[in-house]
């Protein structure tokens, strides 16, 4: 019965998501009624469609086997974490939960867009609800997760044991986060097109949504990323696979339109390209959505296992994505640009900084469909992989890096190169004097990964210069410094934030790149091996069971290079319900670094097959990307996010008396 | 990452990722040199029946078969070269992670520095269009040239 009802309130969520598009369209110019029924219909989706998704929930965590959903991906064994998880661990459940963030965000427009223009809001959430509809609509006909089994089989198949992980409580739902937040953008690009209305104040509405969405992208990466690492068993963190490069291509662009929408905020310049990256930005987050759940980017064959799906999902995606580039087209050239200003500013960086960035995103999509198109048109078969991304992404990146400090620094309008790089100076002699005593420590080796330590260096090093420069350190007195360190806006404290992290990032993938160890071998019980300056024994395994699968768990005694020993244990599973075996890796970490044991195939009365790795400073790489998405929730709390807010008269006279 | 969940939607069991691991001992070459070009090797060339993984990663039996052949050859004392034109002519360019540079694959890797290239140009010559829009717009038209003229001798 809940389950029917949940069916029932997607259904309406659909019909009043149309409605709300129709109404919210043909009424939007200053009509008061219209914006108060489409905001009030973007609240009501919410809960409809809040609902629903709590309803499949509770079909799953009670076990309820007459769900068809259920009964191909969950199972009574499996624990309540799991039941709960398996709900978007699949197509249709994934598609609902893709739905329930479209209305969240939508709803979020609606409850904290109050000082948003009426039209404009109506707008919005017209094209909110346009999605909505046709998104609910897509579920409602090709994925319905609703479908009642009968008879209802005892019990149900298991979720894929790979996923029967807390990563799959985390990774989805932040990446959604990230891909369908881009949709206010796409929606507030929309609006102004069809307004005709694009400004500064534009850009400043939509920058928090941008922000927000950015985040949660960075860290379900990430997040995706981390899992992979300690699941798939072979340490690898980033395989330049398509369906990562799915989820990349919206974050290299998405970071393109933060920077661009900067310009647009402070300048007015910049509207079309802004606009133009809003737009693409959540076209490939539909692309990384769509098309690889439907497979058609992993392969051409899957396509043709369910043709309908797939030609639906293509046919919403020309009309939506199409739709929006005519509107562009047509709209595009009306844009009156706006500030002027030299090659070399703040504006110039930015500029710069897009160039690359667009390249990057380019040179990843190009990579990515390149194999499916040379196919389609010359039957040729070839493969690009993770060695043709590594060269033109990472060529692409040097530069990028490298001028990422000058940025902060240059001058909006007119900036001086030689100036900054005086100021820049400390920054740059502190960076080369850490690059030396590091190179130094490893032994002066001729290898590219002291240049790549370098760059991440002058990355973390220049943001913390900025901070330092716009504090005054050493132009003024300490104190005085510190005082305005303190009073320094959130945004400029979350640029250095997120610059920072980049460059602990940057570190972290040259460090488990080019410094890992590795040794494959058999270990008998009780053999040591040594490895990085870490002694490991081998003591034994045992068999032992968990609550839906049984498992081998070997023991390895690791002795740190500093003394102190511990016990690294990892498995090999077997879920019976299905039949999978899958490994569990075991992993100690030191500070950042991490010692990655691998349990193999038995080779002998008592020995098995062991893979380690020592993976320095890996954990740097995940670490930075907290950094950046905390540097952009950070931002997000800044007076001057919320239009109209004014500063706060007291801490305005501080300051005043601080500078003084 | 997100390929445990395609693994799960597309049903590609055959297909999901590789559990327990790669290379195994007994197929370590003694000679450390030889066994670290086996290894780099290993990592440009595809699985064939995974879904993008080197046969450095991969615990298949068709990867293990090639891991065995590329190291049989460097031990037969072939050039890398060697090794990578005996496994295409066996396999096909499919096998390559790296895609080879040729007239098929021109466009793939000249793509990316010509978009940057031809941005770096779009940006500049927009720039320089509104610089001069801009100026031009500043100028007085005649009329006020006239007017102006007017009030200078007035």
């Amino acid at each position: 019965m809940i389950i029917e009802l949940g069916h029932f309130a997607l259904i309406l969520a659909c019909i009043l998501a149309a409605a709300q598009a129709i109404i919210g369209f043909t009424l939007w110019r200053g009509n008061a009624l219209a914006d108060r029924f489409v905001s009030q219909a973007a609240i009501l989706q919410f809960a409809l469609v809040g609902f629903a998704f709590a309803a499949l929930c509770q079909a799953f965590m009670a076990d309820d086997f007459s769900v068809q959903l259920a009964v191909s991906h969950s199972h009574s064994l499996q624990p309540m974490l799991y039941k709960f998880t398996s709900v978007w661990g699949n197509h249709e459940g994934s598609m609902l939960l893709f739905v329930l963030i479209l209305v969240l965000f939508g709803a979020a427009v609606a409850a904290f867009g109050r000082n948003l223009p009426s039209d404009l809001r109506t707008l919005v959430l017209s094209n909110q609800g346009m999605m909505v509809a046709a998104f609910s609509a897509f579920v409602l006909f090709t994925s319905n997760p609703f479908w009642r089994l009968d008879p209802a089989p005892f019990d149900g198949t298991e979720l894929n044991p790979v996923l029967q992980d807390i990563g799959l409580a985390i990774h989805p739902p932040l990446l959604y986060l990230g891909y369908v937040g881009f949709s206010i953008c796409f929606s507030f690009a929309m609006a102004a097109l069809i307004s005709g209305k694009i400004d500064a104040a534009w850009a400043r509405w939509v920058r928090p949504w941008t922000l927000a969405s950015w985040a949660f992208l960075t860290l379900g990466i990430a997040m995706g990323s981390y899992w992979a690492y300690y699941e798939l068993g072979w340490g690898g963190w980033w395989f330049w696979d398509p369906v990562e490069n799915a989820s990349f291509l919206p974050w290299l662009s998405g970071t393109a339109l933060l920077h661009s929408a900067i310009v647009m905020e402070k300048r007015n310049a910049l509207k079309v390209w802004t606009i133009f990256l809003a737009i693409i930005t959540f076209s490939l987050s539909l692309l990384g959505t769509f098309l690889v759940r439907s497979g058609i980017l992993t392969s051409v064959h899957s396509f043709a296992s369910d043709p309908t799906r797939g030609m639906v999902i293509l046919a919403m995606l020309a009309a939506l994505i199409g739709g929006a580039f005519t509107l562009f087209a047509l709209r595009a050239s009306a844009l009156r640009s706006g500030g002027l200003f030299a090659p070399i500013s703040r504006e110039g960086a930015l500029i710069l900084n897009n160039l690359f960035l667009s390249a990057a995103t380019a040179g990843v999509l190009v990579g990515t469909l390149y194999p499916l198109v040379l196919e389609s048109l010359t039957g040729a078969r070839i493969t690009v992989g993770a060695p043709f991304f590594d060269i033109t992404f990472g060529a692409l990146m040097v530069p990028l890096l490298l001028l990422i400090p000058f940025g902060p620094f240059l001058a909006w309008k007119r900036g001086d190169l030689g100036a900054v790089t005086q100021r820049l100076m400390a920054a740059i002699i502190v960076t080369v004097i850490i690059s030396l005593v590091v190179y130094g420590f490893m032994g002066f080796p001729i290898s590219l990964a002291p240049i790549g330590l370098a760059i991440g260096f002058w990355v973390m090093v220049g943001a913390i210069a900025d901070l330092v420069d716009r504090a005054a350190f050493g132009r003024t007195g300490f104190r005085q410094s510190m005082a305005r360190l303190r009073g320094l806006p959130r945004t400029a404290w979350s640029t250095a934030l997120a610059h920072f992290g980049m460059g602990v990032t940057v570190l972290g993938v040259v460090c488990a790149t080019a410094f890992q160890t590795e040794i494959v071998t058999s270990m008998r019980q009780g053999e040591t091996v040594d490895i990085a300056g870490y002694s490991i024994t081998y003591e034994g395994e045992i068999h032992t069971d968990g609550p839906n699968f049984s498992a081998d768990r070997g023991s390895y005694a690791v002795i740190s290079p500093w003394g102190g020993e511990r016990t690294i244990t990892s498995e090999r599973r077997v879920y019976p319900v299905s039949g999978t075996p899958t490994t569990e890796a075991g992993i100690g970490t030191y500070g950042f670094s991490q010692m990655y044991i691998q349990f193999g195939e038995r080779v002998g009365p008592d020995a098995r097959v062991a893979r380690l790795w020592h993976k320095p400073y890996v954990l740097l790489i995940w670490l930075g990307t907290i950094i950046m998405a905390s540097g952009a929730f950070l931002s997000l709390t800044d007076r001057r996010m919320r239009v109209g807010a004014p500063a706060k008269p007291r801490r305005k006279a501080k300051l005043a008396g601080a500078n003084k | 990452m997100m390929r445990f969940v395609m693994a799960v939607i597309a049903a590609w069991s055959l297909m999901a990722p590789g559990v327990g691991f790669a290379v195994q001992p007994d197929e370590v070459l003694d000679n450390p040199v030889l066994e670290q070009r086996a290894r780099s090797i290993s990592a440009n060339l595809r699985c064939l029946v995974c879904q993008n993984q080197s046969i450095d990663d991969s615990d298949a039996e068709l990867a293990r078969d090639l891991r065995l052949l590329v190291r049989e050859r460097l031990v037969a004392g072939e050039t890398d070269t060697e090794v990578y034109d005996y496994v295409v002519a066996r396999y096909g360019e499919f096998v390559l992670l790296r895609p080879v540079f040729a007239g098929h694959t021109i466009v793939l890797w000249v793509a990316t520095p010509i978009l940057l290239i031809i941005g770096l140009i779009v940006t500049i010559v927009s720039a320089m269009r509104l610089r001069k829009h801009k100026t031009e717009r500043t100028k007085l038209t005649k009329e006020e040239e006239k007017a102006l003229a007017q009030l200078r001798k007035g």
